[in-house]
């Protein structure tokens, strides 16, 4: 069955792919809360926050993408959920096909909707006037943090989907992570909190994530923020996938 | 039946018991399928069905006994089981957002034939799914969902399909439909297990019918042996009155069934 690992993931790919394109709405609306977040406080906010010098769009474009990827693994969630309540799920699994491509399939079409709507909200904020002069090096970093944000943060979602009991489990763990980058440096310095919450801000993950997109967008040398953001990633992925594949194990026995 | 017609079986069931906690769902089920014949698995809503279909289409573990598709146990050979068979579940196992084509054409490629399109075309028009081959499966009636649904499980043409209660929730129309499908099926020569709580539907498909209550089979036989359990005949005159069932088909026309009886 190994042998057709690639093959079985890329057809199952192609059809998950399919229902995004036919239902765009699922990358706007995934792209809209965020958008609605930074055009709020560039605009509204954004006035009173002493963030530092430069503009406010680009010191807050980095916490409004992960906010981003944040509400839009709750579509994978979902995908996911609709796949086990069909008979599709046992149809495949029935088929003669490499068994963990069904999941793999639900992950890289849930990386290639997220990176959409991410290049959605970079392209908004350069309308309202975000600027960088990073290079392309700092832009593939950026770009590597985002992919390895996203698959992270799917692998959390494949386990509401494996497992939630109705649609509305399987998307609702997504609100706090939406909620988290509210309490980190993504938005205002973390300075400025008092006491326990500045200690949470700071050593929560967002925060280094957050300040490792900033530094490279700002060509600012990156510091210990980056390896502390990897390290978070690649343990949250790790354990994430372990859970999941543990999960889809019990269901698929 | 002898040991050389059970070798030859193409599904062989025998002791098979499963219990979800403290349930016995099965509780040492025996049964043998020949090749080519359809067989149906009759029984009340819970009596173990579905079970039995999970347990052979590899989607579930038994806790006890043996059971075999193709020669290949399902236990220790599930991806040879897998190549010997196809699942036609109890909801349709279709996908809606994809049109009645994308559909087949990804079980062709899963199935890892070359010339999916063809394969699709063929199935479409068997299935007289040709007009709406284009269209979203979500705007499909339940008759034409169940037919692309067989469609679905016919391609690659394995020697085993199961339809876990193909015609509930179905129209008579759309049931019409599926016996016309399930019975071109067995034409073919692939053997046919089939699940089903409507007994007239056991009556019309099956060559052996199994009767399964509280976890084992009680009775498994011809229909002409089932009927030879019942106390002898006794004539009596009854004006026959018309079912509703033939009252709405003369209203409506039903073509599937006057091609099939041509």
């Amino acid at each position: 069955m190994k042998k057709h690992f690639f093959g079985d993931t890329a057809v199952l790919t192609g059809r998950s792919l399919k229902h995004i394109t036919r239902s765009m709405d699922t990358i706007i609306t995934t792209a809209v809360i965020p958008i609605a977040f930074m055009l709020l406080f560039v605009f509204v906010f954004g006035g009173a926050i002493k963030h530092g010098s430069g503009s406010y769009v680009s010191y807050l474009l980095p916490g409004i993408l992960l906010i981003t990827v944040a509400s839009g693994i709750s579509y994978t969630a979902y995908r996911l959920f609709l796949d086990m309540q069909g008979g599709i799920f046992e149809r495949f699994q029935s088929m003669p096909i490499a068994r963990s491509s069904v999941l793999w399939a639900h992950v890289l079409t849930s990386l290639v909707a997220n990176l959409v709507s991410v290049v959605v909200v970079v392209l908004v904020a350069l309308l309202i006037g975000f600027r960088s002069g990073a290079g392309v090096l700092a832009w593939l970093a950026i770009a590597g943090i985002v992919v390895l944000f996203t698959l992270a943060l799917t692998w959390i979602a494949v386990i509401p989907g494996l497992s939630a009991k109705s649609v509305d489990g399987a998307s609702a763990f997504s609100y706090p992570l939406i909620f988290l980058p509210f309490i980190s440096s993504a938005f205002v310095p973390t300075s400025t909190m008092p006491g326990p919450v500045r200690w949470f801000a700071d050593y929560q993950p967002v925060t280094s994530i957050v300040n490792a997109i900033r530094d490279l967008v700002n060509q600012q040398p990156v510091g210990t923020d980056i390896w502390v953001a990897l390290a978070w990633m690649v343990g949250i992925l790790i354990v994430a996938y372990i859970f999941a594949q543990v999960i889809y194990r019990r269901r698929i026995s | 039946m002898t040991a050389n017609q059970t070798q030859d079986a193409a599904i062989h069931v025998q002791g098979l018991t499963k219990s979800y906690k403290k349930v016995d769902v099965l509780r040492g089920v025996d049964f043998d399928v020949a090749r080519g014949s359809i067989f149906a698995l009759l029984g009340s809503n819970g009596a173990g069905k579905t079970t039995i279909v999970s347990i052979l289409s590899t989607l579930l573990k038994a806790d006890g006994g043996t059971a075999g598709v193709n020669n290949f146990d399902v236990a220790t050979r599930a991806d040879n089981v897998r190549e010997s068979i196809s699942l036609t579940g109890q909801f349709a196992a279709v996908d809606e957002i994809l049109s009645g084509r994308e559909n087949l054409i990804l079980v062709a490629k899963l199935r890892h034939l070359s010339d999916a399109a063809t394969i699709a075309d063929d199935l479409l028009k068997r299935f007289a799914l040709t007009d709406a081959a284009a269209r979203k499966v979500a705007t499909y009636s339940g008759g034409m969902r169940r037919r692309l649904d067989i469609a679905m499980s016919l391609i690659g043409n394995p020697p085993v399909i199961f339809l876990d209660e193909p015609t509930t929730g179905l129209d008579p129309q759309g049931r019409n439909e599926v016996w016309a499908a399930v019975k071109e099926l067995a034409e073919h020569g692939t053997t046919v297990l089939l699940t089903t709580q409507y007994l007239d539907e056991a009556e019309e498909l099956a060559d052996r019918i199994a009767i399964l209550h509280e976890g084992r089979i009680i009775v498994n036989g011809t229909l002409a042996e089932l009927k030879k359990l019942l106390p002898p005949a006794k004539v009596e005159y009854v004006e026959k009155q018309p079912t509703l069932e033939d009252v709405f088909f003369a209203i409506v026309g039903d073509s599937s069934v006057s091609k099939n009886e041509k």
